[in-house]
């Protein structure tokens, strides 16, 4: 990789953009929640709204929704202003973080809901609603209610009732943060299949990296009101454009290197022990000591000091396995290598 | 041993509580079925001739006809009033928000005595006449806040997202208002209007100082026990009342935990 890569122009003709947000502000009192935000989303992509908690993240996506009328500037649907439309009004569904089901209706008919409110005929929505039943695998839970569901499934419910609308744009705001590890993890391919499969474009928000790296096309990453920095996940993972970036994507070891602030991702570090020479010779090579070792499973932390006293964090692929578990040990002397492309020179973001 | 000991103690102090509560509804209910007019312990035989005389009295059939009356017109005031007030603290905010709160719940904490001579005097002063609408208005004064506090708590405890999902599913207020927040809040209604009606049934304060001529079922218990002649049926009278608003009040109790099962969310 180099630096040529860090802007990549992906500029797309004016009618694939679905959901353009121009200047759009945000302030409750004194409060700005969302700084003037200029967005694109295209037709049919994965979008992510990446970012803390009081980022901006949700009430960007609120504003999308409905929910909350902007300060200042416009939302366009389809190259319609559609900034001042009631929710109901807008061919747009949302997947709430706390899913939303109404507790005294069953699934089936929490899922015709939308679809009766738009006045179709019963057998299109019986119909709509089979389909959508299917397509989360709970066509056998139709009659229960909300209550009697577990998280995974109400989740899903959740889901089902957003998409049977066909809605143009479908929001997400966390929707799997409540389910535990295992679960999300299924969800999130889970929900990728199905994105791909009704060709819709959805507009994801959430605070899980590892979420957005998985299932998006592109990620806006929000800090305090403002979009950081937009982009696909390899170009954000590998050419954060702040430091800010390069800490809430994965792990970073952030140091002055020759008088520059530059990133180095933990796993492109080498540990060398004895006489073990180093991958190829442009590498760079340093002496270090080994502070601290983590076993993780499928990788080994280390965190080393160099002889200028920087430390830096180490990621191995556990390889070796148990015949060389001890090869290194804290305290060990080693020697740190990095190939010179991974050392990435973080843009001057003192703003 | 200890923790035994504790156990007894307090299964001990419990029963004596609901004696203490209990027993005094106990007696009447058992001097009603008392054969003799002089109350006294132990009853002297079996009887029902005081439930037959008490059915057969006119003056308790207008006065139940009358409490009945108020009670409804109270209940159905008041469902309307409280739930509006608890409609607008809940969803806006506004100046003097927590003031109107606090006006609202006031009449529950006021003695009896207190409002009833307000609302006579208020009476007076604008020349209204005493009726039954004068009772109304005095029952509708704390039934509101009965009405009031229960669908309040049910409001806060449903997630807003809930009408945001309406509306974003294309629903508009109003289609979201009859699908989805009357049928969450419908158990709090009914428990507020059970409660309000048995608030209104049994009051005697309040209404004392706004009756005109009018006497309602509290009134003529009240009246037949300082003239002291009619006491096996004032007996006979307070037992049903007691037994009906037992009946209302379990009513009410399964109303409310119906609601909360109905809505818990299984893990």
């Amino acid at each position: 990789m180099n630096a040529t890569n860090a802007v990549s122009d992906n500029s797309s003709p004016e009618d694939s953009v679905i959901v353009r947000l121009q200047a759009v502000r945000k302030l409750y009192g004194d409060m700005v929640a969302v700084e003037s935000l200029d967005l694109d989303i295209r037709r049919g992509e994965f979008f992510t709204l990446l970012g803390p908690s009081g980022s901006g993240k949700t009430t960007t996506l609120r504003m999308i929704a409905g929910f909350e009328r902007p300060s200042g500037g416009h939302v366009e649907l389809d190259g319609v202003d559609i900034t001042d439309v009631p929710p109901f009004n807008r061919d747009i569904n949302t997947v709430f973080q706390d899913y939303a089901l109404f507790p005294h209706m069953s699934v089936a008919k929490n899922l015709a809901y939308g679809l009766e409110a738009k006045r179709l005929p019963r057998k299109d929505i019986n119909q709509r609603v089979d389909d959508a039943l299917r397509m989360v695998h709970l066509e056998d839970h139709a009659g229960h209610l909300p209550g009697q569901l577990s998280g995974g499934q109400q989740q899903r419910i959740a889901l089902a009732r957003a998409v049977v609308n066909q809605p143009r744009v479908l929001l997400l705001d966390e929707p799997l943060g409540a389910l535990d590890l295992k679960l999300r993890q299924h969800m999130q391919v889970e929900l990728k299949r199905i994105q791909q499969e009704i060709d819709t474009t959805f507009i994801y928000v959430t605070h899980d990296q590892e979420e957005a790296l998985v299932m998006s096309d592109r990620i806006a990453v929000f800090n305090k009101g403002r979009i950081e920095q937009m982009g696909e996940a390899v170009e954000l993972y590998e050419r954060p454009a702040s430091e800010f970036v390069a800490n809430f994507l994965g792990t970073s070891n952030l140091i002055d290197l020759d008088g520059k602030r530059v990133m180095i991702r933990p796993e492109k570090i080498r540990l060398l022990v004895g006489t073990e020479a180093r991958p190829a010779d442009s590498w760079h090579e340093q002496a270090a000591t080994v502070q601290q070792k983590v076993f993780l499973g499928p990788s080994i932390r280390y965190l080393v000091r160099l002889e200028c006293g920087t430390e830096l964090l180490a990621l191995e692929q556990n390889v070796t396995g148990f015949s060389n578990a001890s090869a290194i040990m804290r305290g060990s002397r080693v020697r740190v290598a990095w190939s010179r492309d991974s050392v990435y020179e973080i843009p001057d973001t003192n703003r | 041993m200890g923790s035994k000991i504790t156990h007894w103690a307090l299964r001990l102090w419990t029963l004596g509580v609901m004696f203490f509560l209990l027993a005094p509804l106990v007696v009447i209910i058992v001097y009603a079925f008392n054969e003799s007019n002089i109350q006294s312990f132990p009853i002297h035989g079996f009887s029902l001739k005081w439930v037959v005389a008490a059915w057969h009295n006119e003056e308790i059939f207008a006065a139940l006809g009358l409490s009945l009356k108020i009670a409804l017109l109270a209940t159905v005031i008041s469902v309307l009033l409280g739930t509006t007030a608890a409609f607008v603290v809940d969803r806006y905010r506004f100046f003097g928000r927590e003031t109107v709160s606090f006006i609202v719940v006031l009449p529950i904490a006021l003695p009896g005595v207190i409002t009833g001579i307000a609302l006579g005097s208020y009476f007076e002063f604008f020349d209204i006449s005493l009726s039954y609408w004068t009772i109304v208005i005095g029952h509708v004064t704390f039934c509101i806040v009965i009405v009031y506090n229960n669908v309040i708590a049910r409001m806060r405890r449903l997630p807003g997202s809930l009408r945001e999902a309406s509306m974003d599913l294309g629903a508009g207020p109003f289609r979201t208002f009859y699908r989805i927040t009357l049928p969450l809040m419908s158990t709090a209604l009914l428990s507020g209007a059970l409660l309000a009606f048995a608030l209104s049934f049994n009051e005697v304060i309040v209404t004392n100082f706004t009756a005109g001529a009018q006497n309602t079922l509290p009134l003529w218990i009240f009246g037949a026990l300082r003239l002291g002649q009619n006491l096996p049926v004032v007996n006979v009278v307070v037992s049903a009342v007691v037994i009906v608003m037992l009946a209302l009040l379990l009513l009410c109790y399964w109303l409310m935990t119906q609601a909360g099962t109905k809505q818990k969310e299984h893990p």
